[in-house]
Order: C-alpha cells, then sequence, then structure tokens
C-alpha cells in the first residue's frame, strides 16, 4: 500500500524554485531514502512533506489524504514524524523531557511503554535521561532528536541526515537502529541521506535528486551499482 | 619606590602607561560630576569651578590603581596596604568636601574633625587600621593557583540554592506572611512591602511571556493599565464591587493579551519587541486621548476601596449597609488595617501567580512554552501548535498583569496614564532578565533591588541614583545572566559531580 505519494510537487522560496516537479512515493514497510548533493533541495522536500514551506504546486497524498496545504502541526497527528535537520534537540532541556515533548501529540496512557521502546533502542538515552540535552555529545543528541520523534508513534518517519557530523562509528550504529525501528516498529521510513553509500545499502529503495529534480531511481542495490552514482556519490568517500 | 615597581610581568612605562589612562577616565568622570556645581546667585544661575574636587578625585584614582597593580604583581604587602588605605582616605575627603558643598545638611564628619579630641584620633586610626588590615589580610599569595580545587563561595551558594529552593521559597512566603506582624505600626513599611509585592507579581506575569515562552514583551505595562482601568470604570459607572471587578479585570487583560498576540505570532527577537513596545505606547495614548470614557490626563479619582470580602468596610465612616471591619472583629479602628489588608491580598495574588506558574509548567502547555522557546521549528514538527501555544502564554501573562492593575487601582484610589509610562514596563522587564529568566525566586529578589533599595534610602537623596547605577553594573559584572540564573547548561559543563547531581534532580 502506498504511504506517501508526491505527486509534481513544485516549492518556491521567494523567486527561486528549489524544487521542480518530484514525482515519488514511499510504499508502507519500507526504508526509502533520497541521495543528492549540497543544496539539491533534499532537505526542501521534506520540509514539503511537513508543510513548511508549503507546496506551491502540486499534491502529497498519505494514506490517499492531501496533506500539502495542511499546517505542520496537524500533519503531524496524522502519524508523521520528522527528525529535523541538524537535531534541533531543546537544549536546556532534560533528555526525559525532550522525549516528553515528544510525545505531546500522543495519549499519556502510551508513554510509559514508548518511552521503555526508546530506552531500548538507545541505552545511552537512558543513562542519561536526567541531563540537559545540550551538553551530550552530538551522536547522542542524534539518538535523542530519532527517539524524540518515535515517541510521537509515527507511522511514517522522515529522517534529515541522522548522519550529520557523527563519527562513523556512530553513524553505523545510528543505520542499524533505523533498521531495527523500521522492521521490529514497523515504521516506515524517509531517509534524506548524503552519506549515500550507507544509506543506500540499508535502503529498500532510492531516489536521487538533482538540482530540484529527480534524475535516477531503483532499488539501494541497483543505484550502488550504477556507474554514475557511483561516480558522483560514492567515489572518492568510500 | 622605583624598585617596587620594576616587576618581571609589567615593565615601568606600561604602568605609567596604565596610571594615566585611568586618570584620563577619572578625570572625565568627576569633571562634568564633582567639577561643576550651578549657583543661584542674584544674578542668575552661575557656574562654580571645584577643582579641589577633581584634583582630589584623580588623585584616589591613581592611588588606588597603584595599589591595585601592586596587588596583581605580587610586589608588596604593606606597600599595597599603605596605598590602599591613602586612597580610601581621599575618598572619603572627596565625599566630605562634596557633601559640604550641600548647603541644606552639614556634613556628618570631616577629617579635620579626626583630630579634634583624642576620642576622635582614636577611631579615625581604628577605622584606617581596619582598612589596612583587610588590604593587608586579604592578599593571595604569589604562584597560588587563580582557580583552586577548593569550591568556591559562589559555586557552594549555587548549590545550596539548588538544593533548598523549595524551602527558601517556603521560608521567604512564612517571612512574607509574617511581615505585618512585625512591622505592624509601621506604615511606610507596610507601604513599601505592598509596592514591592505589586512588582513581584507583575514580574511573575511577565516571568510566564518573557522567562517561559521567551516572547520579549516590552509593552507589559498595557496591560496592568487594562486592569486597571477596568476595575476603575466598571466600578464608577456600573458600581461593580472589586471583588466582581477584579476577575473581569483579568479578563479583560487577557483579551487584550490575545488582541496583541495574533499580530506579532510571526514575529520573534527584536521585531516582537519592537512591536509590543508600540502596544504599550498606543494604550497609554488612547487612554491620555479617549477623554469621554477615561477622562484622559486627568485620571479618575476616588476609586472605590475594596470592602473585606463584600461583608466589611475598612473606612472610618462606614456606607450604610454595612459593618465596620473594626466592629466586625471587635477592634479598635485603626487606619493600619486597611493597609494590612491590601498588602495581604496582594500577597495572596502574587502567591496565586506564582502557584500558577509552577503548576503550567509541569503540565503541558508550559513544557510546550519552555520547548516553544528554544526552538519554534522543532516545535511544529512534533505537532505543537505554535499559534496557541504563543497566544495562551500572552492570555495568560496579560492576566496576572491585569489583575494586578486592578489592584493597583483599587490602592491608590487614583489612577491615570502617568503611572502606566514605559518606564514601568522597562523595570518589570528588568525585575525579570535581573532575577535570571524563568527564575521565580530570582524574581523577588530583583524586586527588592529593584524597587525596595531606592525606596528604602531615599534619605540620601540623589545618592540613591548613583548607588542604583553602581549596583546594576556590579550585577553585570559578576551575575552577567542574572541574580539567580541556574538553568543554564553552560554552567552545568564545569560542575562538579555532586554540583551536577545536585543539578539534576532539579
Amino acid at each position: 500500500m502506498t504511504m506517501l505519494k508526491i505527486e509534481g510537487v513544485h516549492t518556491f522560496y521567494g523567486n527561486i524554485e528549489a524544487l521542480k516537479g518530484i514525482d515519488m512515493d514511499v510504499q508502507e514497510g519500507e526504508i526509502v531514502t533520497l541521495i543528492g548533493a549540497n543544496g539539491a533541495g533534499k532537505t526542501t522536500l521534506l520540509m514539503t512533506c511537513c508543510g513548511a514551506p508549503q507546496a506551491s504546486k502540486g499534491r502529497i497524498l498519505f494514506e490517499g489524504k492531501d496533506i500539502s496545504r495542511m499546517p505542520t502541526h496537524e500533519i503531524c497527528h496524522l502519524g508523521i514524524q520528522q527528525s529535523p535537520e541538524g537535531r534541533r534537540i531543546f537544549p536546556r532541556m532534560s533528555v526525559f523531557e525532550n522525549l516528553q515533548m515528544g510525545a505531546c501529540t500522543q495519549d499519556p496512557k502510551h508513554f510509559d511503554s514508548d518511552l521503555e521502546m526508546v530506552c531500548d533502542l538507545f541505552p545511552r538515552l537512558k543513562e542519561r535521561i536526567n541531563q540537559r540535552a545540550g551538553t551530550m555529545s552530538g551522536g547522542e543528541q542524534q539518538m535523542l532528536a530519532i527517539g524524540r520523534s518515535l515517541m510521537g508513534r509515527p507511522r511514517l518517519l522522515l529522517l534529515d541526515e541522522p548522519s550529520l557530523g557523527l563519527a562513523p562509528l556512530v553513524v553505523k550504529q545510528i543505520f542499524e537502529t533505523i533498521k531495527t525501528i523500521n522492521r521490529e516498529n514497523k515504521v516506515t521510513v524517509f531517509l534524506v541521506e548524503q552519506n549515500a553509500f550507507h544509506a543506500l545499502k540499508l535502503a529498500h529503495r532510492g531516489y536521487v535528486m538533482v538540482n530540484g529534480n529527480i534524475t535516477m531511481s531503483g532499488t539501494g542495490a541497483e543505484l550502488l551499482a550504477n556507474p554514475e552514482v557511483r561516480a558522483a556519490y560514492l567515489e572518492g568517500g568510500h | 619606590m622605583s624598585a617596587l615597581l620594576t616587576s618581571s610581568r609589567t615593565s615601568g612605562s606600561e604602568i605609567v602607561k596604565e596610571l594615566a589612562f585611568f586618570a584620563v577616565i577619572a578625570l572625565m568622570m568627576s569633571v562634568m560630576i564633582l567639577g561643576v556645581k550651578t549657583v543661584d546667585r542674584p544674578t542668575g544661575l552661575e557656574l562654580a569651578v571645584r577643582w579641589d574636587l577633581v584634583v582630589i578625585a584623580i588623585l584616589s584614582t591613581i592611588v588606588g590603581r597603584l595599589a591595585l597593580i601592586v596587588r596583581r604583581e605580587h610586589l608588596s604587602r604593606l606597600g599595597q596596604a599603605i596605598l590602599i588605605t591613602i586612597a580610601a582616605t581621599t575618598v572619603f575627603e572627596m565625599f566630605v568636601r562634596f557633601r559640604e558643598m550641600d548647603d541644606r545638611m552639614a556634613p556628618p564628619v570631616t577629617l579635620d574633625m579626626a583630630f579634634s579630641s583624642f576620642a576622635s584620633v582614636v577611631v579615625a586610626i581604628i577605622l584606617l587600621a581596619i582598612v589596612f588590615s583587610i588590604a593587608y589580610f586579604t592578599v593571595r599569595k604569589p604562584g597560588a593557583n587563580e582557580d583552586d580545587s577548593k569550591p568556591k563561595l559562589s559555586a557552594k551558594l549555587q548549590v545550596g540554592y539548588r538544593a533548598n529552593t523549595k524551602k527558601i521559597g517556603i521560608l521567604g512566603i512564612a517571612f512574607f506572611i509574617m511581615f505585618p506582624f512585625f512591622f505592624a505600626g509601621d506604615r511606610s513599611a507596610i507601604d513599601l512591602a505592598t509596592l514591592v509585592m505589586i512588582y513581584v507579581m507583575l514580574g511573575w506575569g511577565l516571568n510566564i511571556v518573557v522567562g517561559l515562552a521567551g516572547l520579549l514583551d516590552l509593552g507589559y505595562v498595557a496591560f496592568y493599565a487594562v486592569g486597571a482601568y477596568s476595575y476603575a470604570l466598571l466600578s464608577q459607572s456600573f458600581g461593580l464591587s472589586f471583588w466582581i471587578c477584579l476577575p473581569l479585570a483579568g479578563l479583560f487583560a487577557a483579551s487584550f493579551g490575545i488582541i496583541l498576540g495574533f499580530p506579532v505570532l510571526r514575529l520573534r527577537g527584536d521585531y516582537l519587541a519592537i512591536v509590543t513596545l508600540g502596544f504599550g505606547e498606543i494604550i497609554r495614548v488612547v487612554l491620555i486621548n479617549w477623554y469621554d470614557l477615561t477622562r484622559g490626563p486627568d485620571g479618575i479619582g476616588s476609586i472605590e476601596r475594596p470592602t473585606f470580602f463584600g461583608l466589611a468596610d475598612f473606612g472610618r465612616r462606614v456606607p450604610e449597609g454595612m459593618v465596620g471591619f473594626n466592629e466586625l472583629f471587635g477592634l479598635e479602628y485603626s487606619s493600619m488595617h486597611r493597609l494590612i489588608f491590601l498588602y495581604y491580598l496582594i500577597l495572596v495574588l502574587a502567591l496565586i501567580t506564582n502557584f500558577v506558574t509552577l503548576r503550567l509548567r509541569k503540565l503541558p502547555i508550559g513544557r510546550a512554552w519552555e520547548a516553544l522557546r528554544e526552538d519554534e521549528i522543532a516545535c511544529r514538527s512534533l505537532g505543537i501548535n505554535p499559534t496557541n501555544t504563543k497566544l495562551s502564554a500572552f492570555a495568560i501573562g496579560a492576566m496576572f498583569g491585569g489583575f494586578a492593575g486592578a489592584f493597583f487601582a483599587t490602592r491608590q484610589g487614583f489612577i491615570s496614564p502617568e503611572s502606566f509610562t514605559f518606564l514601568e514596563s522597562a523595570v518589570i522587564l528588568a525585575i525579570v532578565v535581573m532575577g535570571g529568566m524563568g527564575s521565580q525566586i530570582g524574581v523577588v529578589l530583583a524586586a527588592f533591588v529593584m524597587i525596595g533599595f531606592p525606596e528604602m534610602f531615599r534619605e540620601l537623596a540623589e545618592y540613591r541614583m548613583l548607588i542604583f547605577g553602581a549596583g546594576m553594573v556590579a550585577i553585570m559584572l559578576w551575575r552577567p545572566r542574572g541574580l539567580l540564573s541556574f538553568r543554564d547548561p553552560t554552567i552545568l559543563l564545569h560542575m562538579t559531580q555532586k554540583e551536577k547531581a545536585v543539578g539534576e534532580t532539579k
């Protein structure tokens, strides 16, 4: 079943057309990744899915419902949670308070079991549950950002560059966890990444974005093997 | 002396440069304040020049600075103690001479008096000895590490404060409840305490908007004004009593908070501050110009005083159908009863503000405010409706401002737009910022510093503003984040394990 369907979406920042007609879809239970260079429009597409900024043309369907004109906070209530670029945790609040904020759209009766689930996924967060979030390392903050999104009980999780600025070992750990979240918790994942190698290895399917257009798509393995993708995004890096 | 001035770290020429620099600064600061005075002569106002004061000011600055250099370079304990004593004496002499100019008051003590009798010589020597020994014995040993492993006093205080916030709060409340018993006969003390309490309440109200939700509001006094005028007008036009008007005033102020909130939803930081500033002024200008309703600059007078919950009246002449407060309780009539009642009234209102804030902080809406202050985009992506969250912060903050305004109107008995100038907003905001954003006890401390101290030291005449300014500079230097600003992670980073443990349980 199609969970997220993006149809001919154009997004503008003022006069600049950041997205020039994007068509893509995410099926239920998948991990789909979107790779591309800096400034290709990956983050813009993810933010457009969340309604900030709103698409100026085209439709975004979540489980058949058009969400392209809805305000951000209402989209969250449908079951889409986003872990935004740069983590954007609340630095002066404790880890626990951050997780509480993540659960603010949910019925409090789920809170304890969800907290346990997140703490099982990220044992580090449990250790630091009362620490100010801003005092943690980058990797821990990323875990917190993902954990916070999971507290909102999403069916579709949008992850924006979870590997940004992290040590290779931590990146590996984070990607393992994403896999677990997808498999065990039955959360569909839409992953935007610059780290093409890891992302394509993890994902069922992938899209390549260049200058606001989708130029290629295929399964993760196909794209990994594709010479053009290799030349543009993989060579030299790994 | 020359041996004293040469050191491994600072050369003589550098010291001379430094001294010259401070001498110039002392000259610039003293020449207008101390050096020139207007004198009323039969021919008109004339300028009198007092160069001796300027010279003494520069001299004391140079000597004092020299003492600090000696102290800094660990040159000579004795030398720096002597220099500091000389500096202290010259500063004293300067103040004495400055006061002598003041025709209103004879100088209380002068340096000459020290030699007028045996007893005064002894007193003078003892005072000098105290200054000297403080300067002599507080010097740090050369080579001692700047940041000792020993916890500093301020760090200890922080831990103590964090661990005992609740106890300190309860002690404070107990003190304020007992206050009228200690000063039952002292009219001015009760009046001052009431005034401070009004500002504490306003500070706590604004703290919701600025400290918790992080929305910089420079026009908070507008809600105070709305509350005051709502009560005054409702009571005069419809004869409603204070107890009915109080919630109405809060309601009106809250709706004004929402009216202000809507247009500024998209603004943040500086832009928000400017618009709220404008809003505050709009309210004041409307109050001045809408003569038919508000009687403009004339203000509204003889506003009804509050009754004892509608049961009894505090006045000497009790209106028909009402019992006097003194009759109700079988006491002798005293005008203090009303004052003490007003004090307790504002105390209760302020405490309600505080408890509501503390409760809200633990509820989802309070958390949402704090999260909104930290990161609005993250809040949106978590499903928090920023519109409602911001509006609720404005509305609730404004509501408490309205309550305080209604109280102000009933206490003063007279209100005019004069009472609601921008300066008031600035003072309330200063209380919140100085207390340390979001700290409830900090607001109380800051209200004391900002309102209590200047009022208490009214006898010091123009010096009190000088001392006030010095106090502000001191706070800027030593507590730039506010008096009690412990909700900050940068402090956490530098804390020892024990402090961390305490900090985290908070």
